[in-house]
């Protein structure tokens, strides 16, 4: 391992009842950027504010920067920056003011012009909070993540509720945070922003990490095979499509059949024989090369949508 | 303290920029301020100035008010959470409510003792010291009490009830819209446990009856305002929530009870010894009856 600037080792946390986090371990290399993939409600936010030092832990052992986030927070919160899910600023304040204001509660400060300039907001620096639109807000969201010139940034569901054409920015922003290289740590719900951004992907399920890797051993894990897609006319009883040429793994989800097969031509054939054997017949199927969403389906037998 | 004067100065603006704001601390006691000048003490210079401490009174208890349903809305909509996230921490937070409120609650202040002059030819504002520690005091302690009220309510909804609750006791029992002594005696002993009264009969004090700093009277509003403003923020600094997910603690409303132990034997102090109520009543009497000592400069002709 290469020198790691945060680490975190069983991290548990609840809330009442609910077990949020249940024993997550991982770590994060200097310059990387480091995704927490999972459905809404995994335990990615619960487990990037006890990084942010926001929440206390039940237990387990976490370490940002060399500080622990319990015991050290005010040193801490010099060091990082943080744009959260579900914030927001006064409406009456302007653009220019918050940065103003929020870079002048740390020690280390970047220049506000210049990360006005950077995330293309300068037409709006007198403009309320309150006027801006939602991809604005989040363009001010990641420049005031930046103010302290931070060692790590904490984007969480950095494009949620965001327009395509808007999310598309914001990666663009994020890309060129890791061209600088800065060490992200980001939750997102989104296959493609996990595929396109990150350097490596912990896949978080039921507070808990699944697997974890390089987006692409992720993938080539999951058999590096193709997937294929098939609705029927009637269902097909359990296991009698896994035993077909090529495939080295077949589930249902959701009604359809997702199959992984090193053979692609071969299946194909092999399943519609099968279908015809037993007068069953093919309502649809699709063929696409895997992604991160069949490593989610194949380690928890749900897609990640749902 | 850096922060905390940039967030002093971010909640003033803010302040300035919101129309309620506009309303709360301007316009509203200002209405008080004619009504009691105008229809009440009908423009008698003595009478307008028997009525100053009551209407300066109501203008700093109006505090606690908006401090309390800023603070929630700051909480309620996340706007808290992202100074979480700063090096900002609570005692800045709070104390900046309470500092950015002092400031634009003075100018106010001192507006309506400038309109009893030029307006309502008062010519004599009292012990002005006594008069001018004792607004001090006064806001920074009401202010405290907004900070509570945030603190231990989680919507604004419950923030809106609970300072309904306060406002009608405060106003209504410590003789700052009916004089005290318009009260009966019954409803006289609650007032003695109030807070809200420490500061009127304070007031009326300094101002109508010109009792220096260090007169008895003076001294106790002083001294139980400040213990109730210490022990009032260092509670609202013990129940700070960042998080609009955090519910309030189950101890909190035990704590806020502990808050009025002061006034609690104070009230029980005074209601067997004290001279606060006969006071009251001679400085009303006085307004009617010619004066038993020397009139004051600016008696009515």
């Amino acid at each position: 391992m290469g020198n790691s600037i945060l680490e975190v080792e069983n991290l548990v946390k609840s809330y009442g009842a609910v077990q949020a986090v249940r024993g997550v371990s991982f770590s994060v290399q200097e310059g990387e950027v480091f995704g927490l993939l999972g459905p809404n409600g995994a335990g990615k936010t619960s487990t990037v504010e006890i990084l942010e030092g926001l929440r206390d832990p039940d237990s387990g052992r976490v370490s940002v920067c060399g500080l622990d986030p319990q015991r050290d927070s005010q040193a801490l919160k010099h060091e990082i920056g943080a744009a959260l899910q579900s914030t927001s600023l006064p409406d009456k304040l302007r653009v220019m003011e918050a940065l103003r204001l929020f870079s002048s509660f740390y020690k280390r400060r970047r220049n506000p012009e210049e990360l006005l300039k950077r995330f293309g907001l300068e037409e709006k620096r007198n403009a309320f909070y309150s006027q801006l639109s939602g991809g604005q807000k989040q363009r001010l969201a990641l420049a005031m993540a930046l103010v302290n010139d931070p060692k790590v940034l904490f984007f969480d569901e950095p494009t949620a509720g965001l327009d395509p054409q808007v999310r598309r920015e914001i990666y663009d922003i994020i890309e060129e945070l890791k061209g600088e290289k800065k060490t992200i740590v980001m939750t997102t719900h989104y296959i493609e922003e996990a595929e396109r951004l990150c350097d490596r992907v912990a896949i978080v399920d039921h507070g808990k990490v699944v697997a974890l890797g390089t987006p692409r051993e992720l993938k080539t894990r999951s058999g590096g095979s193709t997937r294929i897609e098939v609705r029927l006319a009637r269902p097909e009883p359990d296991g009698a499509l896994k035993n077909l040429d090529g495939v080295a793994d077949a589930r249902e989800v959701g009604g359809a059949y997702v199959l992984h097969s090193h053979r692609p031509p071969q299946t194909i054939v092999a399943i519609v024989k099968h279908l015809e054997a037993q007068g069953n017949e093919l309502v649809s199927l699709e063929i696409a090369s895997p992604s991160l969403e069949d490593v989610f389906i194949e380690m928890t037998g749900r897609r990640l949508r749902d | 303290m850096r922060n905390f004067a940039t967030l002093t100065r971010m909640r003033i603006q803010l302040t300035l920029r919101n129309k309620m704001f506009l309303f709360f601390t301007v316009l509203m006691p200002f209405g008080f301020f004619f009504l009691y000048a105008g229809v009440f003490a009908k423009g008698q210079p003595l009478v307008v100035k028997f009525f100053l401490g009551p209407v300066v009174a109501l203008t700093v208890m109006g505090s606690f008010w908006g401090l309390s349903a800023a603070l929630v809305t700051f909480r309620e909509q996340g706007i808290l959470r992202r100074f979480h996230v700063t090096p900002v921490t609570a005692s800045d937070m709070l104390a900046s409510s309470i500092v950015a409120n002092y400031v634009l609650m003075f100018p106010t202040v001192f507006l309506e003792f400038v309109f009893a002059r030029a307006v309502f030819h008062v010519t004599n504002f009292g012990d002005l010291l006594a008069t001018f520690i004792l607004i001090s005091i006064g806001t920074v302690s009401f202010a405290s009490l907004g900070l509570v009220v945030a603190s231990i309510t989680n919507t604004m909804q419950e923030t809106q009830v609970i300072n309904q609750l306060l406002w009608l006791p405060l106003i209504f029992l410590s003789g700052a819209t009916f004089p005290l002594v318009f009260l009966p005696k019954m409803v006289q002993k609650v007032s003695l446990f109030l807070p809200a009264t420490y500061l009127v009969q304070g007031l009326r004090r300094a101002i109508f009856e010109s009792a220096p700093l260090w007169d008895h009277n003076v001294l106790i509003s002083l001294g139980s305002l400040v213990c109730w403003a210490i022990l009032t923020f260092f509670l609202s600094a013990q129940l700070f929530r960042w998080e609009p997910e955090v519910k309030v603690r189950r101890n909190a409303k035990l704590l806020v009870i502990a808050t009025a132990i002061p006034f609690l034997l104070l009230g029980l102090w005074e209601n067997k010894f004290g001279n606060i109520t006969s006071q009251a009543q001679s400085a009303f009497d006085s307004l009617n009856g010619p004066p038993k000592s020397a009139p004051p400069p600016d008696a009515p002709k």
